[in-house]
């Protein structure tokens, strides 16, 4: 906790430590990992609305007469395809088909693309489009401009509309609008990574502080609490959602991570298209799945996995689940027996504890 | 904060002594570290400890923990309210939710253990 100066801090940084939250260094960031705990952080994303710092996330802007074809160049899904306010989930590969990030791909107009990227990636990911960059477009880094809160929950958009005069409810999932937030210019999204409905937004650095107390004070009636990332990774992990750094980084294909459905190949020549499908031709030799422990024990990031006494795999992230009750995780295993309802052994500290595949999400909100 | 009646760890494990037996738990600071405790593994009961080893794990949403064993000896009794609530760890460290007993086979090692105030100055600094 100490040597704080070396660690990058978000605008909202005194604030959490007003709150009392406990600071961790995440990727280089300081950021807080949680408030009041986990668990009951977890549960009022679920049941009522929680609110998230999630400016350590980078933002790159792609401009000009071939943003589309640059964005459709480097991204894996059909960016050109996404109308004017609409967004998805996409993939920056490598030409190898390994992931330089898992990122979101905002359309703002037909020569402007607005990317929101991961926190420890963004430099990386910044030079790598600039390095695939042969369009008439321009790519520009411009984290330092944005500030991005996270308002998850039933709750969510219920708080956030007390704020705006934008209607929300006629922004549907993954769509977005600028609007203005608590008197200041906002991107709206209808985006998260919860697996709860909300918002998130994106706002100007020195705007930070008054609108994260307006979005606490409006929440106040729903019982919102400020959340850390230790339960942003709980109710992703609830929701099935990737982690880079866990279940996808430069060695893992999008094939391999369940991911098939970022990959556009019938939109034109992108980067990792040709590896892609050479291995969907070749078959992929691994797969991601889901688990529950069915013994005692937590599975953890980096844990082996065995079937029948043999090594098959390791564990991408795990956890226990507030929502389900159960220590659930997702693996890689030999994509020969990648199927749900089979018997694996998770090695807990050199023990192996018993465990079995299931569907993903863990989670699903009732609509 | 931290009863003076008890003896510290470097490792964040205390030891209260009655006779020849050890009552061990976690301290305040170290279940504030972990966050919310969700799981307790500890030794069977006969098992042989070393102070300073390996004599369980506490795991909370976030990570996973080693115990070290504060004193040797043998574990006679594992705290039975810990298996359904392992919260009570975070909730009261210092009581209720003690870990293990353990029958001292050295008790001249206590001597090596912190105070409570030496204990508080070595937090203190850590932070």
């Amino acid at each position: 906790m100490a040597a704080a100066s070396s660690l990058r801090a978000t605008p909202l940084n005194s604030r959490h430590r007003a709150l009392g939250a406990k600071l961790v260094d995440f990727g280089g960031w300081e950021m807080p990992i949680q408030y009041s705990g986990i668990i009951e952080e977890h549960q009022t994303v679920r049941r009522a609305v929680g609110l998230f710092d999630v400016s350590h996330m980078g933002e790159i802007e792609i401009r000009g007469a071939e943003a589309g074809q640059l964005a459709d160049f480097v991204a894996t899904n059909y960016a050109r395809k996404l109308k004017i306010g609409q967004a998805h989930y996409s993939g920056l590969l490598y030409s190898h088909g390994g992931f330089v990030d898992d990122i979101l791909v905002h359309k703002v107009a037909e020569d402007h693309y607005f990317l929101c990227v991961n926190a420890s990636n963004q430099e990386k990911d910044f030079a790598h489009i600039c390095e695939m960059n042969h369009f008439d477009a321009q790519a520009e880094l411009v984290s330092e401009r944005y500030v991005q809160l996270a308002i998850q929950g039933p709750k969510g958009p219920a708080t956030l509309q007390k704020l705006t005069s934008v209607d929300l409810s006629k922004i549907r999932y993954y769509w977005f609008t600028d609007g203005v937030v608590a008197g200041a210019p906002a991107r709206i999204a209808h985006t998260g990574y919860t697996g709860e409905d909300g918002f998130e937004i994106y706002i100007a650095p020195e705007e930070a502080e008054r609108i994260w107390n307006a979005v606490i004070e409006a929440g106040a009636e729903f019982g919102i609490k400020p959340c850390g990332l230790g339960a942003r990774n709980t109710l992703r992990l609830e929701a099935g959602m990737a982690l880079y750094g866990h279940e996808i980084d430069a060695s893992i294909s999008p094939l391999e991570a369940g991911l098939d459905w970022i990959l556009k190949f019938d939109k034109g020549d992108f980067v990792g298209r040709e590896a892609l499908m050479r291995l969907k031709a070749s078959g992929i030799k691994r797969q991601l799945l889901g688990f529950e422990m069915c013994g005692r024990g937590i599975a953890r990031d980096g844990y082996e996995v065995y079937i029948g006494g043999a090594p098959a795999g390791w564990v991408t992230s795990g956890s226990p689940s507030p929502t389900l009750n159960k220590n659930i995780g997702m693996c890689y295993l030999p994509a020969g027996c990648a199927q749900t309802g089979l018997a694996i052994q998770i090695m807990i500290r050199n023990q192996p504890v018993d465990a079995v595949t299931v569907e993903t999400p863990f989670y699903k909100r009732a609509k | 904060m931290y009863p003076e009646n008890f003896r510290y760890t470097k490792e964040h494990e205390w030891v209260r002594v009655e006779g020849d037996i050890g009552t061990i738990g976690i301290t305040d600071h170290a279940q504030q570290e972990l966050g919310d405790i969700v799981y307790a593994d500890l030794p069977k009961p006969g098992t042989s400890v070393a102070q300073g080893a390996t004599a369980g794990s506490v795991e909370s949403v976030k990570a996973v923990s080693d115990i070290y064993a504060p004193v040797s000896g043998q574990v006679t009794e594992i705290n039975p309210v810990l298996a359904d609530a392992p919260e009570k760890l975070n909730e009261d460290p210092h009581g209720e939710a003690w870990l293990m007993k353990i029958k001292l086979s050295a008790p001249a090692e206590i001597g090596k253990l912190l105070s409570a105030a030496e204990y508080q100055k070595y937090i203190e600094a850590e932070k």
